[in-house]
């Protein structure tokens, strides 16, 4: 069999610089993600308000969100406002406000969609219990409303860890910058690692992904 | 029967109810007394599920009032939830709560409102439970129940509360035609034990059997009302006869 490349990672400590790189990714998605679960929630509730000013701000942003590409989003916060506002953003930094913007929206979308479907008879059969706003809140419709989302929002944070991968076009060094480099460094001595890197890095996103995946689906069968 | 009329319990006067510039009920008076059993009947849409819901204050009147015990019924007042915790509701689809089991569903308001002893609550709630023959079910969760069982269910929580009068809004309208009479039959048991209660539905035979007093709602006002003998036997108006006769069907004559 040929040479699958897999030893360059056992020479020096590069097997140690991608785990580093992981943690980058994995630093930048799950403070992203804690980010934009709390402010999803918020702007989430927002949204189902009745004003219309509320409404109208909530869906353009969440227009702007959908529309443009998260690695635009990127350039724009990390290059454009370099030049246009002198600001000097570090890159990893970029990287958070950029996906929190992005996960704050998304998130918000799931948090409006699961609570309007709540039936508004729920509402009602707690009114009729003598139960006030609060405890119906507490009690009734939060409890059903988290159901509905926690499978959802999982989904949501695997996809925020993947799309990580697209910080090292703003020059962050994450999991998938050290294994380029990894793979330009041994170029000569190893002409295969290529896939032996990649392929680790696969596995590296499968191992961080997979269990919270699992929890979805164990919660959805649980919980549905 | 010998009715002896007790207390006004409910008492509804001149009340008016429009959604937006629809008037669905107009001055509209009706008053439930203690211990009888109203059967409101009428066409759809003619506003009985409307003025059932408003007796709970979960509508909003435009004009009129409607009192409980001499208490102003007000959605949107401060008291409103003492007041719930007095009148029971039962709804058409069920509305018990998904995630919590059948047990803490009846028990969650009695301790959270009423701020009584989870093991007190309990304990009523297993012997409520028993009486309808659901107690081996309590550790169930709606979804497992059949629609007469979920209905059973949405009763005794209501009657958990101790109320002083029962709304009952079409509660077999939902259901299967052989579940209907396993929900009926819980109906008349609370009518022998002499609860108050107000009852929408569309069951006639039902109707005659366990009403004291049958009102006929038609357009938002009540066209006929009295002992149902009298009410289903021989209607005075032509609008309640036309009513009843939806009910029957005439053999069908084939060409020869």
């Amino acid at each position: 069999m040929r040479d699958l490349g897999i030893d360059v990672l056992f020479k020096g400590s590069n097997m140690l610089r991608l785990l580093e790189g992981l943690w980058v990714s994995m630093r930048i998605s799950l403070i992203s993600v804690v980010i934009s679960m709390v402010l999803g929630l918020l702007v989430g509730a927002l949204m189902t308000r009745k004003s219309k000013v509320v409404k109208w701000f909530t869906r353009i942003y969440l227009e702007i969100v959908r529309v443009m590409p998260q690695m635009v989003l990127l350039f724009i916060v990390f290059f454009g406002t370099t030049r246009v506002f002198g600001w000097n953003i570090e890159a990893e930094k970029a990287a958070i406000i950029v996906f929190s913007f992005w996960g704050t929206a998304e998130m918000a979308d799931l948090v409006r969609g699961a609570l309007i479907s709540i039936p508004v008879h729920q509402y009602e059969s707690a009114a009729a219990l003598g139960m006030t706003e609060l405890q119906t809140y507490v009690h009734v419709i939060i409890p059903q409303t988290l159901r509905r989302l926690i499978p959802l929002s999982i989904n949501l944070v695997t996809r925020m860890i993947k799309t990580t991968s697209l910080v090292m076009l703003i020059g962050v060094v994450e999991v998938l910058k050290v294994g380029q480099q990894i793979i330009e460094a041994n170029r000569t001595s190893s002409p295969n690692a290529a896939f032996g890197v990649y392929a680790t890095v696969f596995l590296l996103y499968f191992i961080a992904c997979w269990p919270i995946s699992m929890l979805s689906r164990y919660l959805e069968r649980k919980w549905c | 029967m010998v009715l002896i009329m007790a207390d006004e319990l409910v008492k509804i006067d001149h009340m008016t109810k429009k959604y937006d510039e629809n008037t669905i009920i107009e001055d509209l008076s009706l008053t439930i007394h203690e211990g009888e059993v109203v059967v409101i009947v009428g066409p759809s849409g003619c506003g009985k599920s409307t003025l059932l819901r408003c007796i709970n204050g979960l509508e909003p009147i435009q004009g009129g009032s409607i009192t409980f015990r001499g208490e102003s019924i007000d959605g949107k007042s401060k008291h409103i939830n003492e007041i719930r915790q007095r009148i029971g509701m039962v709804f058409q689809s069920y509305e018990l709560f998904p995630h919590k089991t059948i047990l803490q569903n009846i028990t969650l308001a009695p301790i959270m409102v009423q701020k009584r002893k989870k093991g007190e609550v309990e304990k009523e709630a297993e012997e409520l439970l028993s009486r309808v023959g659901l107690l081996e079910k309590k550790d169930s969760f709606p979804r497992q129940l059949s629609g007469g069982q979920k209905q059973r269910v949405a009763i005794v929580r209501a009657l958990c509360m101790h109320p002083e009068v029962l709304l009952f809004d079409e509660v077999t309208a939902a259901l299967d035609p052989e579940m209907v009479r396993e929900v009926l039959e819980v109906l008349l048991s609370l009518a022998e034990q002499g609860r108050t209660m107000v009852i929408v539905t569309h069951e006639m035979s039902f109707a005659k059997a366990v009403a004291d007093r049958v009102v006929f709602l038609d357009h938002g006002e009540i066209v006929e009302e009295g002992r149902p003998v009298d009410f289903f036997e021989h209607p005075k108006t032509e609008r309640a006869q036309k009513f009843l006769n939806t009910f029957t069907y005439d053999k069908v004559e084939k060409a020869k």
